[in-house]
């Protein structure tokens, strides 16, 4: 968004509460790679022209790209500035920091949508002798002692790090609600590839059915495997891993009780991931792609075991840790705009919030599926700094005598 | 009142009961039952399902009869309402298999019972399967039933009768725990 906002020179600032790529230095785990391919974190004026284009970046290669790309573009950042408030003043917004106010006609909140792990009521009854870490907390398995892990939910995050600790020698139970499966590589080219080729991930908010939910919809299952291998249900089976149904609830016997859906929910998963498929195929074959991929499959359907468990005793000591791959939100504790419904979600349009003159950045399907990636900024920073540029005239215009 | 001497009949023969909990600890592959249901869809939201043979003691067995339920929902919901919601039948079988339990465990305990009525009542927040709020649960919030028992009792045998009952329940643990739900398409 700076970037574009400097093409339009419109005066502006970045306010970074710690050093620039702050969230990617300290809530991401150690091993963390990138999901998507080198070649795909193409920003404004900024392509990947290194050597392993099908590769996965580790965060300290995203923390580069980013500060160096904040480099390249001069991009005005204010670091270790905490916003505490922003609320509206009769010419714009007041934003409020630790390092002073700033008076502006228009506001970017680009402050993130995993902010906050979201983690369940009922985590609190289990048993205190049990560590309990967020997907944002945990950073690798010595920080869990021995013995058996619940890993809570299978989506990016939570497979991955099940994954991890169960090759650490910790046994894992991951427990597993709605996800979204897709294999890593597909007819011998990334599903990255595949998405973005077919325009997928260009898919624009206005044009989905139901954008409500297609914002809730998981992550995907896919994780920035060196060997580029699919990270599944199957996959984490093989291994070891037992797998169960989503957590409904801990008693206060600290008897944890699996939902009997996990059947389904796998049912779902392969039936959206076919989907996936079949679009990707059908756009191949139109577009003379046949030739130059593999021929389409499918993966064999996700295996249940006959009567996964329902319950576990969490207070027999037999499980040492439980890590909350639950899910996050965003925090905009610090808004003090009317701009958020009923469930605390910033009310927008594509990324124009409905406060005149404030836009919104880099959340799910904000404009477009890949609204969210790092490959997604540069096309909604272009559309609503255009927005915003308009906004800006149609004031000053209004102003003239 | 009740004379200490005198044996209670609620209709329960509890000596048959007790034989067959015999006879099915010393096989009990003849324990393992297996209820069905049958179900059709009418028009709309209308089903008609049927409940006639079941897998027990070995062998196939039937109900004297075929017995039939319609369910529909509300005119609210727009549907036609020729039947009760499926999720009262959830009611009514957990209603009455607790109120079966009751009278088995009065006359194992030798407690006569004059009158045994129960209500039932689920809360549900339609936004759960509505789609409208994934925070709601699709099911009940709960379920609260309140029974009023005439019985030969003091209040406090009366509320063990009513505990021991839920504690030996098919219903009340098909409610309160999972269980595995296996749905395919032939």
């Amino acid at each position: 968004m700076s970037r574009c906002l400097c093409d339009r020179s419109i005066d502006h600032v970045v306010l970074e509460r710690g050093e620039i790529a702050h969230s990617w230095r300290t809530e991401r785990w150690d091993s963390l790679r990138l999901l998507t391919p080198n070649w795909q974190s193409r920003l404004p004026g900024f392509s990947y022209n290194g050597d392993d284009p099908d590769g996965y970046r580790p965060v300290a290669e995203v923390i580069e790209l980013i500060a160096s790309y904040a480099r390249a573009i001069s991009a005005p950042v204010q670091t270790h500035t905490t916003v505490t408030s922003v609320r509206s003043t009769e010419t714009g917004y007041l934003v409020r920091t630790d390092q002073g106010d700033w008076l502006c006609r228009t506001v970017v909140v680009a402050s993130g949508a995993c902010n906050v792990a979201v983690v369940p009521g009922f985590a609190s009854q289990a048993p205190r002798s049990i560590v309990q870490l967020t997907a944002q907390d945990y950073r690798n398995p010595e920080q869990l002692g021995g013995g058996r892990v619940l890993v809570v939910g299978a989506s990016s995050s939570g497979v991955q790090i099940a994954h991890e600790i169960h090759r650490s020698g910790r046994p894992v139970v991951l427990s597993v609600g709605e996800h979204i499966r897709a294999p890593r590589v597909y007819r011998g080219k990334d599903l990255e590839w595949w998405m973005d080729a077919a325009g997928v991930l260009d898919d624009r908010y206005d044009e989905v059915d139901d954008i409500a939910r297609a914002r809730r919809v998981a992550s995907l299952q896919l994780a920035g495997t060196p060997d580029r291998s699919t990270l599944d249900i199957n996959a984490l089976a093989e291994i070891g891993v037992t797998v169960v149904g989503r957590l409904g609830g801990i008693g206060e016997n600290g008897k944890a009780q699996f939902s009997g859906s996990l059947r389904n929910m796998c049912a779902l998963s392969d039936l959206k991931m076919g989907r996936l498929l079949d679009r990707i195929d059908e756009w191949a074959q139109r577009n003379g792609f046949d030739a130059g991929a593999n021929p389409p499959h499918r993966l064999p359907p996700t295996r249940v075991a006959p009567a996964p468990p329902l319950g576990m005793d969490l207070a027999s000591g037999e499980i040492k840790a439980i890590i909350w791959a639950t899910g996050y939100r965003p925090d905009y504790s610090w808004l003090e705009v009317p701009v958020l419904d009923r469930k605390g979600r910033l009310q927008h349009d594509g990324g124009v919030v409905s406060s005149p003159g404030m836009y919104l950045m880099g959340t799910q399907f904000m404009r477009r599926r890949k609204s969210a990636l790092i490959d997604g900024a540069g096309d909604d920073a272009r559309d609503l700094s255009a927005h915003l540029a308009s906004y800006l005239d149609s004031r000053d215009a209004r102003k003239r005598p | 009142m009740a004379d200490t001497e005198s044996i209670a009949d609620n209709g329960v023969n509890v000596a048959a009961l007790i034989a067959a909990r015999e006879a099915l600890t010393d096989t009990p592959a003849a324990a393992q039952f297996k209820w069905r249901a049958a179900c059709e869809w009418k028009n709309g939201t209308h089903s008609h399902s049927t409940v006639e043979g079941f897998y027990g003691l070995g062998q196939e067995q039937h109900h004297k009869k075929t017995f039939s339920f319609d369910a529909d929902h509300p005119e609210h919901f727009a549907s036609e309402d020729k039947g009760a919601t499926p999720v009262e039948y959830v009611l009514v079988g957990l209603a009455s298999c607790l109120t079966a339990g009751i009278a088995a465990v009065a006359q194992h305990r030798n407690i006569q019972l004059r009158s045994v009525t129960a209500t039932l009542e689920g809360d549900m927040d339609l936004q759960g399967i509505l789609g409208i709020d994934d925070d709601v649960r699709n099911g009940f919030g709960g379920i609260k039933v309140s029974y009023k028992i005439d019985a030969d009792a003091k209040r406090e045998d009366i509320e063990a009768l009513v505990a021991q009952s839920q504690k030996r329940s098919a219903v009340y643990d098909i409610v309160t725990n999972p269980t595995n739900v296996t749905v395919v398409v032939d």
